[in-house]
């Protein structure tokens, strides 16, 4: 582990904070992050960049290969030329996902879609639907590999 | 002078007063660790959305145009108090240091002809201030920090507070919670939550340095998808995250408060044994001696 980076480091800090906690810490060669416009990678030295997030999955690349997996169900994410900072207000490693949960919250979700009355919670409902199926298919891919 | 019989019977009753007062004492500073630590680890988040918003609003030219939670509407008639208290009572004056300052808010705002609405969190403010303010309390959430506070809580009281205002129910809203300086003191504080006053540029020392590159690079941020789109996203979540922060920090002051009290109950309760136990004492041998000099005097008179 490298100590935390100084000018010219060749690589990102990353952080990524919840409400409840800070999450994860920790240099990577590479981030890539579920933007709301696309999800877009960060590499040291990138130009400040303030984007919101949609739900999805972060990747920490060492070198070619992905380290962590971590899902997000939206948020904010500041990007400088040395650091990339997520806020999420729900962040789960993907490894510590279980699919019986995150299939039962989409089952929820999906209920609550279905029971939804006005514009607002329909909306509200679809968004977690989303959010659920993203999070049920990455504990899959993980289990899988 | 009560009986040896009655002597008895109140120091059991304070013996036992005691035992109530010193488990309360334990179980709010057992508790009261887990709350520090979870305001300790919310505490990342909130200062990073914090700069974050600093970092957008810099990036505005003017508020005009700027979504509502941040730029206020255009009077400020209409004032929302969300007064933050505990559930339950033993705790010190802590839901009375709350209700007076909310007493003197209301007492200013209606001085100045505005309108007040109060949103209790929590029972204890509701009845500290029904009876002089019944009429303005819309609502009381209860249990809210029952087992401390989560997020989702949280989350839930600011959306509301978000759509309240959106129907333009009020101009204003402040939240009265007590800060944790201490486990000894806390501190009522008022905090502004809609519209949002940007923090000023509090120069820590250390980071004096580092704020000054920030601030050369403010104006060079690209905003994805567009500064206005992200403003009306975070400002929600600033509220929620602000909120959470109040209910964290009322928490941990409240078994704060909950153990100081406790503690001194207890010490009360010791004081008042060691009184009692000496004035039992006191009575027996005097009766003792009673007795004696009876026994003698009718021996002798034989």
């Amino acid at each position: 582990m490298s100590e935390s980076t100084t000018e010219g480091a060749d690589k990102v800090h990353f952080e990524l904070v919840t409400p409840a906690r800070l999450l994860a810490t920790e240099d990577a060669d590479m981030v890539v992050v579920p933007g709301g416009d696309g999800d877009f990678g960060v590499l040291p030295g990138h130009a400040p960049l303030l984007s919101s997030l949609r739900a999805g999955v972060v990747h920490l690349y060492d070198g070619d290969a992905i380290v962590e997996r971590i899902f997000v169900s939206g948020g904010f994410a500041e990007v400088t030329a040395e650091r990339c900072t997520v806020l999420a207000e729900e962040a789960v490693r993907v490894a510590e996902i279980a699919q019986d949960e995150a299939g039962q919250r989409l089952d929820a979700a999906r209920q609550r879609l279905a029971e939804a009355d006005d514009e607002k919670d329909r909306k509200q409902a679809e968004l977690d639907v989303n959010s659920a199926e993203i999070m049920v298919a990455a504990a899959k891919e993980h289990g899988g590999g | 002078m009560p009986s040896l019989k009655d002597l008895r019977i109140r120091i059991t009753s304070v013996k036992s007063t005691q035992k109530i007062t010193s488990a309360m004492k334990m179980v709010a500073a057992s508790k009261l660790r887990r709350a520090q630590a979870a305001a300790e680890e919310a505490r990342p988040y909130a200062d990073l959305m914090e700069r974050m918003l600093a970092t957008l609003t810099a990036s505005l030219p003017t508020l005009e145009g700027a979504p509502p939670l941040l730029a206020g509407t255009d009077s400020e008639d209409v004032h929302l108090i969300v007064v933050v208290t505990a559930d339950r009572g033993l705790c010190g004056g802590f839901n009375n240091n709350i209700a007076r300052e909310v007493r003197q808010h209301v007492q200013a705002l209606h001085n100045e002809g505005k309108t007040v609405k109060l949103l209790c969190v929590g029972r204890k403010g509701r009845d500290a201030l029904n009876r002089d303010y019944g009429s303005i309390i819309f609502d009381t959430l209860e249990h809210v920090t029952r087992t401390g506070a989560d997020f989702e809580t949280a989350a839930g009281i600011a959306g509301r507070l978000v759509e309240m205002f959106e129907a333009g129910e009020f101009d204003v809203c402040t939240v009265i919670f007590n800060t944790f300086k201490s486990v000894i003191s806390q501190q009522v504080t008022p905090l502004r939550l809609i519209p949002f006053s940007v923090p000023e540029a509090t120069g820590k020392d250390e980071d004096a340095e580092k704020d000054a590159e920030e601030d050369a690079f403010k104006a060079l941020y690209i905003m994805e998808p567009s500064e206005e789109e992200i403003l009306e996203e975070i400002l929600p979540r600033n509220l929620s995250v602000q909120m959470f922060r109040a209910l964290l920090e009322s928490y941990a002051s409240e078994q704060g408060a909950r153990m100081t009290s406790m503690d001194n109950a207890t010490r009360n309760a010791g004081e008042m044994i060691d009184d009692l136990t000496l004035t039992y004492n006191r009575t027996r041998q005097a009766d003792i001696t009673k007795e004696l000099i009876e026994i003698i005097s009718g021996a002798e008179a034989l």
